[in-house]
């Protein structure tokens, strides 16, 4: 009899379609995360006979300490949409808000949460969800976000909505007038808005805690997907990433669990990565990292684990992944500041990944690659998410000629099963395994650091001279 | 001399499609602006910006509003995805074909997530050349507190001011020329605005005398050439049409919405008007008309003014939160501006894969149709090249209004002047 350690919690299925009898030994921080999420949904599910207030509210640029300071329970509507799809029950909500009006080109996390309310708000653990006491529209790096509560403030008419504008890090740089214009809207809108609802007082203290407790498990977040690193890597860091890194996206982070969760999580991955063992997939340990891949972009919710497989059983790892970094970027040095918390939480807000302009995810991406020992470069663009998609075909050419590396581009979805093509994104899977095979066998791994090609802009082209000039200089 | 209605329009017709900026760049060769320095070109993507600004500082403002179905694009698609909207790849289509050699700065105002991208692709085009135009992502608040969202504001229009006189290596203009050069700018946008509005009101009582099509054109046409001018022919213009021209049709009377970013083709616009509709409203050149009224002139702080405008009096739009405006929702606004224009019905007419125009459709259509106004909606591409089915389409509509509307009487189609002076017979 095998023994091995449990896939994520999502994946049990997997684990019980494994040919071989397994005993499945859970990690400790797997039941400590199953213990949190269970008890903020019994937290949920009991919001309105306990009198504890509900904030809807998103991902990228959430603020979770916030919430946490006024006792209130967040609501992640992304969450909601993207646990329906690993329950492969997103498409029929999709189609009945496809029915009520809204277009087949527009964002199904949009549509996946509205046909949730059309359904009478059931959540994807089968339970009714709360209507909202707020609608935190905490408006970071996707302006969808900005139209997706606009819909929601006509299905809950009455609800207040506290709007949060985060200023687009356009010029890489994020300026004093920037971290201003959001601590007075915190001030003056947010904090206000969070007092009335909840019929509490705002404590800076009480927000400070939360914050110290924010920077522990940010700490200990940076360590654990710094183990990457290593070859092999212990950890799958895109698809056992998104499982980690749950907690702090789902209104953990400033908790003390979370910290408890995330050290307990670093220990795990460092035992790993101190026996030198490579990641554990739905079917086991994987035999041999042969392919390490840095990722941009979400996954596909719908086929999780097929899309997952379509890696493993090529002995690809993702060292590096953006989409890790949606609710925060830790690993470039910004922790939550307990001493100026309006400030700090506004630099948070700024910095996360859909909110930095492209030329800094260039940068950051190429920066991944050679710290992190990449193989190839994979970019899966996702139809429904213009922040993360629009440009990404230029990212992925510039990394190519700074760095000579493999590259490569899938397209699917979030949440909409009609969009996954199984067949044409196995196909080109095969061909860019290939294709960094081939490297390999040719001249080991790539030499980082190099630079074989010019990039559009070292050749310093300009919208000032005519495409023939400029390529008459290149 | 006053030009002829044929000429006036025909000018227009070449200018707004000039995807080459011909009369941009021949009037950036002219002499030096007296108190400015010497002319610069500023392109900006749509909807609004603060064009004042730009010309204050003796820039000419253009609107690069795609390419439409003028224009192959070969490199663009190159840079998107199919399940991207087409304007930005127009846009990267005419960057990379040298079409915008010659412009100092390009300006891209918030309004959606692809526009926003595609700043920073320019960023990327251009790479570190110091000779490069100033590229600005121009974050428009969402906040229209005057102390908040108005500071940020002020803000980032003087984040604009000094990235263009920095690249222009100027030093910045002496305060009081500013004030009143800024000023002048003001008043000369305010009776362009205003220009505008008198025309819209003409053709919402007499749409036979210039047709949508037409209206496009000479709309189109000024965001590529110097506000003085387009004032006079849009002066030209309304002389013109305070005439009669032209016979009245059996139509009906819509607006058009979602179509404020991505243009739709003119073969679309002609396709409804010959569908049996009267287009008396659209927002297919809605930043011209973004200020609701006059920013306020001759004031000390004409900075101050351009950014109260934008606080108080924005139109609305699917760029903008919905808060935002004081007097009503959306749906409210829309309505009311049916209601103005006495139209007979909405069309909703959208770019593909328009997030923003997109999201607030179903909740607009479902506003309206529970205000007992008529809606029909379809998605185009700007270079979209059938129309068969859009025609039938908006035939039946139009037919099912003009034949089967339950209550004949309250259609507001036949203008009252028109019933007044009885031109008709």
């Amino acid at each position: 009899m095998s023994k091995i350690v449990a896939p994520p919690p999502f994946l049990k299925s997997a684990a019980k379609a494994a040919a071989k009898p397994i005993e499945v030994v859970k990690e400790r921080s797997m039941l400590l995360q199953k213990q949190m999420l269970g008890d903020l949904f019994h937290d949920l599910t009991t919001a309105k006979d306990t009198g504890r207030k509900v904030v809807y509210t998103f991902v990228p640029g959430n603020l979770s300490e916030l919430i946490l300071a006024f006792d209130m329970l967040p609501v992640y509507p992304e969450i909601n949409a993207l646990q329906w799809g690993m329950r492969k029950k997103s498409g029929s909500l999709i189609r009945d808000a496809e029915k009520y009006g809204y277009s087949e080109d527009v964002c199904t996390y949009v549509k996946c949460d509205v046909g949730m309310f059309l359904n009478g708000n059931i959540g994807p653990t089968g339970e009714k969800l709360p209507p909202p006491d707020l609608l935190l529209l905490s408006y970071t790096g996707c302006f969808t976000f900005l139209k997706w509560f606009e819909n929601l403030q006509k299905l809950y008419p009455g609800v207040p909505t506290a709007m949060l504008h985060t200023p687009y890090a356009a010029d890489g740089v994020i300026t004093e007038d920037m971290v201003k214009y959001m601590v007075r809207q915190l001030e003056e809108d947010v904090i206000p808005k969070m007092e009335m609802v909840s019929g509490k007082k705002f404590n800076p203290e009480k927000l400070s805690k939360h914050l110290e407790y924010a920077v522990e498990s940010e700490d200990w977040i940076v360590k654990m997907f710094d183990l990457t690193k290593q070859v092999p890597s212990p950890i799958d860091a895109y698809f056992a990433g998104v499982y980690y890194i749950g907690p702090i996206n789902a209104g953990f982070r400033g908790a003390e669990s979370a910290v408890e969760y995330y050290h307990q999580l670093y220990l795990e991955v460092a035992e790993r990565a101190a026996q030198g063992r490579p990641p554990v997939t739905p079917e086991g340990e994987l035999e041999e990292e042969r392919f390490r891949l840095v990722v941009e972009g979400p996954p596909n919710w719908t086929h999780f684990r097929e899309f997952w497989k379509l890696f493993y059983d090529m002995g690809a790892v993702v060292v590096a992944s953006s989409y890790t970094k949606v609710g925060g970027y830790f690993d470039g040095g910004f922790r939550h500041d307990p001493d100026n918390p309006l400030e700090s939480l506004a630099r948070y807000c700024m910095g996360c990944y859909t909110n930095i302009s492209l030329p800094e995810r260039v940068n950051m991406l190429e920066k991944f690659i050679t710290d992190y020992k990449a193989d190839g470069f994979l970019i899966n663009s996702i139809k429904s998410c213009n922040s993360f998609s629009a440009g990404q075909l230029l990212i992925m050419r510039e990394l190519e000629q700074r760095l000579g590396v493999p590259v490569s581009f899938i397209e699917s979805d979030l949440v909409d099963p009609r969009y996954f093509s199984y067949a044409n994104i196995k196909n080109r899977l095969d061909s860019f395994f290939q294709m960094m095979d081939q490297r390999k066998q040719v001249g080991g791994r790539h030499q980082f650091g190099q630079r074989p090609h010019d990039s559009a802009s070292s050749q310093k082209r300009s919208l000032l001279l005519p495409v023939l000039q400029q390529e008459a200089m290149v | 001399m006053q030009r002829t209605f044929e000429a006036l329009i025909s000018e227009c017709e070449h200018l707004a499609f000039d995807l080459q900026f011909s009369h941009a760049k021949a009037w950036k060769k002219g002499p030096s602006i007296v108190g400015a320095g010497d002319r610069f070109l500023a392109g900006y993507l749509p909807i609004y910006i603060p064009r004042e600004i730009i010309h204050a500082m003796g820039g000419l403002p253009v609107g690069i509003m795609g390419t439409g179905d003028r224009m192959q694009i070969i490199k663009g698609d190159a840079y998107y995805q199919s399940y991207i909207c087409h304007l930005p790849r127009g846009v990267v289509e005419l960057a990379l074909s040298g079409a915008l050699a010659d412009f100092d700065a390009f300006i891209f105002p918030s309004i959606c997530d692809v526009v926003r991208n595609l700043s920073g692709m320019f960023q990327i085009f251009q790479g570190d050349d110091p000779a490069g135009a100033f590229i600005k992502y121009l974050d428009l608040p969402q906040n229209f507190a005057p102390g908040v969202g108005g500071t940020y504001y002020r803000q980032e229009i003087q984040s604009v001011i000094d990235g263009i006189q920095k690249r222009r290596s100027s030093s910045p203009i002496q305060e009081a020329v500013w004030v009143e050069r800024l000023n002048e700018s003001i008043r000369l946008y305010n009776e362009n605005r205003t220009r505008i509005e008198r025309i819209a009101t003409l053709r919402q009582e007499f749409p036979w005398r210039l047709s949508a099509v037409e209206w496009y054109h000479v709309l189109r046409a000024g965001l590529a050439m110097p506000v003085e001018e387009h004032n006079n022919i849009l002066y030209e213009l309304e002389a013109v049409l305070l005439e009669e021209r032209g016979r009245p049709l059996d139509n009906i009377r819509v607006v058009i919405s979602g179509a404020f970013c991505e243009q739709p083709p003119i073969g679309l616009i002609k396709t409804i008007e010959m569908a049996g509709c009267y287009i008396v409203d659209d927002d297919f050149m809605l930043g011209s008309r973004w200020i609701e009224g006059d920013v306020a002139e001759g004031t000390s702080d004409p900075l101050g003014a351009v950014v109260d405008a934008y606080l108080q009096h924005s139109t609305f739009s699917a760029s903008l939160y919905e808060a935002a405006p004081a007097s009503g929702s959306k749906v409210e606004r829309l309505t009311a501006l049916v209601q103005r224009r006495k139209a007979d019905g909405v069309i909703f007419a959208a770019p593909s894969f328009c997030d923003p125009a997109l999201l607030d459709r179903p909740e607009l259509q479902l506003g309206l149709e529970r205000a007992g106004i008529r809606t029909i909606g379809f998605q185009y591409s700007e270079n979209t090249g059938q129309f068969k089915v859009i025609k039938e389409e908006v035939g039946a509509f139009s037919d099912s209004i003009k034949l089967w509307d339950s209550e004949p009487d309250t259609r507001m189609w036949l203008p009252t002047v028109l019933e007044e002076s009885n031109v008709i017979a």
